[in-house]
């Protein structure tokens, strides 16, 4: 019996795991997919938001501000790379103008801190690339970029390292109430391998899929209608074509897309808004990048897109309502939906977190803070250390003298220490997540087949069964003719 | 076999960075040039860089006058420097030439680091420059610093990968370069898919393409986005035609489908300026999309060291002796620009490693450099600028040629190459038939330049009569 199931383990999925882990509870999360953070998380802006752009009075103004003061702290303390540059929101048009002495008042009332309204000439003073076209910007200090995947593992981990159980691969197919004919007094839930799960309170964390989980239990007061977005991601070549988050106004012609620098070192470059039938279209289209490509060059006057390493597209958990939805089910006070997270979702999850806490208190579980948390997490980064200490940790295991990825020198210590962390990837795209291992500008090109090999020998799975991502994403067929039951090793 | 490292230098003559057949050419010739200290730092865990896995044959026709396979290559390479002491640091990753390491990113997680400050070298006594620094790692020797006077690299290049190219569709495996595609099959021994598409007909993909076949694969077509290939001519024949396996010019892969491997892709034939036409589309039932779509010079050590690079090479501005723009860092092999033939990267290489080892004795080349322009329908030209009053003035072998390597921008037949002097020709050279992806040479004789009067060089294409564009030599 569990007193908490978290189901979906994206960030709000895993910033609730983490809060509720400092409390005396036996927790456990589902998840669909075998690596966490898979889903909006992994594909999104990594943007935390300043907060001048929700509703004053909202639950996303309050959730977006309260949210990014407690990141900074959460980040810092599990070692997740978050960095404070700040951004700009430009104008064009008199009409523009408008917008962002608009957002300006807004971000006021939201309790935004530091914001000014700068002139075209301040603006291109803090970013020289700007188009010719900008005639004013925005400029929220506050802004920040965080690493979104690092951010819900370092939580995901924090979680699991302090008792949580975590089934990955298991996707919840089946919920029976307490208070349905069977008069149990918890929950039954059944994962797609079959296996139950009692528990007395429950958090829907499933995103894109959270309105077919509430449904589950009889629930119908709230929808997903997913929204795609697309992105470019260049290299590091290219990482200093801007240092703030470059926001455009929304108009009747779009949302705008963005530019921004990432935590590490690159450039990303959209989204898109389409929407979707399908919550897991995360397809990229001609018509998108081309749309985004055009969109983002009047921010900047020469984005070098000949520097493209990847295209991805993410989508979000748009709900039929205007705000977050953050409640208990009509159906039951024990069954919380963390549901409709959209943007700024990424920036808001902990604050959201902290709400669902509230709720589940309400209804009765009891919260009792434990004396013996673990929050410590430290990551090795091998390319972060000096030449001194880089000989150090050599001297100590020889595997961090190994970079196996070339591109954003990551070696053989840091891919080992993730495939032994608390959450172990079990696939080429985890491992990218969980240490930047093939994240570069060959994608893996080169280290695909290294890491592979590492990932077999680690955590001792056949060579066939290591895939590239969720199962079923299998990388290789059948043995080579005359190499019998196993491959040959390479020379 | 090649001497392991027992103990670093203090300094080094020549230090090569990359055992592959550059680094290997341009050691040996390093030693024969002189240099008694010299280093090859290698990534791997053994020599010969990417002809370990080409397991295939055609090497050497040229360098060492018989048909070899890739590993064959790279052994002859080896076995030519048996009598020498050159040294090889294996598993060794070179992070940074000159610079302390900067890895950006950093400043994410909480604030910088205080870096240690590099002590001023001072200049050497034989070349006039500080020696140069490699930062390296290694499981072995931990994070080290080595000095030496005239660095070669030799690092190679890498494959253009998905994003350079922005195929549209969903991401899942079954997306592979050909290089990794052939790693696994030839040394990890795994066979990738069964029924399989390539885009782009460079080499690699074509020897793929007969691969994989052989390995008991459909390889369904060969897409090429341009109107002719880029691949070698014996290539298109040996891997694609004697399999019956169709060359689609002029088409692309305009959408990759499957959620977690891959399901299809669709193929759409593209216009004059590289756009699908609607309405072409043709969808094809596979497992697997091999890109074999370019070559990238690997040269982000080169960038992070300042050193120039040529935009249409990729790879650093060299003179005819290899040398950069930073005095005593050479470049040679796939690193300065992509081959089509390892014969001609060791023949490169051995004029790096000459060059360097003149520079770490004191005689490095000076006098006037002029680059070389650009006329119509040259694509690059290796080197950019040449020294031409070096002959006959001890920097140089009075009689050895000046070698030029260049690409035309398209494929043409019945030309000539001319050479321009201001506006008066040195030379021409016909040629029946040239194309892009056919990397063409010319030996200068160094007396046609000596005393170039302009100031410039051109390098042209043109148009020559039948009659007088002969054969290709």
């Amino acid at each position: 019996m569990y007193d908490c199931t978290i189901i979906g383990c994206g960030i709000t999925g895993a910033a609730a795991a983490y809060l509720l882990s400092h409390y005396s509870l036996r927790l456990l999360m589902l998840e669909a997919a075998n690596d966490v953070a898979n889903g909006s998380t992994k594909a999104n802006s990594a943007i935390l938001h300043a907060g001048f752009d929700p509703e004053p009075g909202s639950l996303m103004a309050r959730a977006n501000v309260r949210g990014v003061e407690m990141a900074a702290e959460i980040c810092r303390r599990l070692d997740v790379p978050r960095l404070n540059c700040g951004a700009l929101v430009l104008a064009f048009s008199p009409d523009d103008q408008h917008t962002i002495r608009e957002l300006y008042a807004r971000g006021l009332a939201n309790g935004v801190p530091g914001l000014r309204l700068l002139s075209a000439q301040e603006a291109r003073q803090s970013e020289p690339y700007l188009a010719d076209t900008v005639t004013g910007a925005l400029l929220a200090p506050s802004s920040s970029i965080v690493d979104p995947w690092e951010y819900a593992l370092a939580m995901a981990e924090t979680a699991v390292k302090n008792g949580l159980a975590l089934g990955l691969g298991r996707a919840v197919r089946r919920i029976v109430r307490p208070d349905s004919p069977s008069g149990k007094d918890y929950f039954e839930l059944t994962d797609s391998q079959g296996q139950s799960y009692q528990s007395r309170f429950v958090i829907n964390a499933a995103g894109v899929h959270s309105d077919q989980v509430h449904a589950m239990i009889g629930g119908h007061n709230f929808h997903i209608h997913p929204v795609r977005g697309q992105y470019f991601l260049l290299d590091k070549n290219a990482g200093r074509t801007c240092s703030h988050t470059l926001f455009q106004c929304p108009t009747a012609a779009g949302k705008g897309v963005l530019v921004s620098p990432t935590v590490h070192g690159n450039l990303i470059i959209g989204p898109d808004a389409e929407a979707v039938a399908d919550p897991d279209n995360t397809a990229t289209t001609a018509e998108a990048l081309e749309y985004v490509r055009r969109m983002a060059l009047r921010s900047l006057n020469n984005i070098p897109f000949g520097e493209n390493i990847r295209n991805f597209a993410g989508v979000r958990a748009q709900s039929d309502r205007p705000d977050f939805i953050v409640e208990a089910s009509p159906q039951s006070s024990r069954f919380i939906n963390l549901a409709g997270i959209k943007s700024p979702g990424l920036s808001a999850a902990p604050a959201l977190a902290e709400m669902a806490l509230d709720l589940l208190a309400q209804a009765g579980l009891p919260l009792k803070r434990r004396s013996d948390y673990d929050d410590s997490r430290r990551r090795t980064r091998f390319r972060y250390l000096t030449p001194a200490q880089q000989s150090e940790l050599i001297a100590a295991d020889p595997r961090y003298g190994h970079v196996v990825c070339r591109c954003e020198t990551i070696t053989e210590g840091e891919i080992v220490a993730a495939l032994h962390g608390p959450i172990p990837p079990r696939s080429l795209d985890a491992v990218k997540r969980h240490c930047n291992a093939g994240s570069g500008r060959c994608q893996g090109s080169f280290c695909g087949p290294r890491i592979h090999e590492i990932i077999a020998r680690e955590l001792g799975l056949p060579y066939e069964a290591v895939t590239q991502n969720d199962a079923g994403s299998y990388i290789v067929t059948a043995p080579t003719k005359g190499t019998g039951s196993k491959g040959v090793t390479a020379c | 076999m090649l001497k392991t490292v027992k103990q670093l230098r203090d300094c080094y003559d020549v230090l090569i960075i990359g055992g592959g057949p550059a680094g290997l050419a341009a050691a040996r010739a390093a030693w024969d040039g002189g240099a008694r200290q010299v280093l090859i730092i290698e990534r791997d865990s053994a020599p010969g860089g990417i002809l370990n896995q080409c397991i295939h044959n055609g090497f050497g026709l040229h360098y060492f006058h018989e048909e070899l396979t890739g590993p064959e290559y790279a052994g002859r390479c080896l076995d030519e420097l048996a009598d020498t002491e050159v040294e090889l640091l294996l598993n060794t990753m070179v992070l940074s030439l000159d610079e302390l390491p900067q890895e950006p990113g950093r400043e994410a997680l909480g604030g910088l680091l205080p870096e240690p400050v590099l002590a001023t070298l001072n200049p050497d006594p034989l070349t006039g420059h500080p020696a140069h620094r490699v930062f390296a790692a290694s499981p072995e020797w931990g994070s080290i610093c080595l000095k030496s006077r005239a660095v070669i690299l030799a690092m190679g290049c890498r494959e253009r990968s998905r994003g350079a190219i922005r195929i549209p569709g969903t991401r899942p495996a079954g997306v592979l370069t050909a290089g990794a595609a052939q790693r696994y099959v030839n040394l990890e021994g795994w066979q990738i898919g069964r029924r399989v598409v390539i885009l782009g007909s460079g080499d690699i993909g074509l020897i793929m393409a007969r691969r994989l076949t052989l390995e008991g694969a459909k390889v369904l077509a060969c897409v090429e986005l341009m109107p002719y290939s880029s691949g070698l001519r014996r290539n298109l024949v040996q891997c694609l035609d004697d399999f019956g396996i169709p060359l689609l010019l002029s088409h692309t892969v305009t959408e990759i489908r499957g959620r977690r491997r891959v399901t299809g892709v669709t193929v759409c034939q593209v216009d004059t300026s590289r756009q699908p036409v609607a309405g072409t589309e043709q969808d094809f039932d596979c497992d697997t999309l091999l890109l074999s779509v370019g070559l990238l010079p690997e040269n982000e050590l080169t960038r992070a060291a300042h050193i120039p690079l040529d935009p249409r090479t990729r790879g650093a501005y060299v003179y005819e002796n290899m040398e950069t723009a930073s005095a005593g860092v050479f470049a040679c092999g796939n690193v300065a620009h992509v081959h089509d033939l390892v014969d001609y990267v060791s023949e490169e290489s051995q004029r790096a490693g000459q060059a360097a080892a003149a520079y770490a004795r004191g005689q490095g080349i000076s006098g006037r450099a002029i680059p070389i322009q650009h006329g119509t329908g040259i694509g690059y030209t290796v080197p950019q600028s040449i020294h031409v009053d070096a002959a006959g003035t001890g920097q140089r072998d009075p009689a050895a040629a000046i070698n030029l390597f260049f690409r035309v921008t398209r494929p043409q037949e019945h030309v000539s190459i001319a050479l321009y002097d201001g506006d008066s020709c040195l030379k021409r050279w016909p040629r029946l038939r040239v194309a892009p992806g056919e990397m063409e040479r010319l030996q200068l004789p160094p007396a046609l330049l000596h005393g170039c009067g302009s100031g410039s060089l051109t390098l042209a294409l043109e148009h020559a009569a039948p009659e007088e564009a002969g054969k290709n030599d």
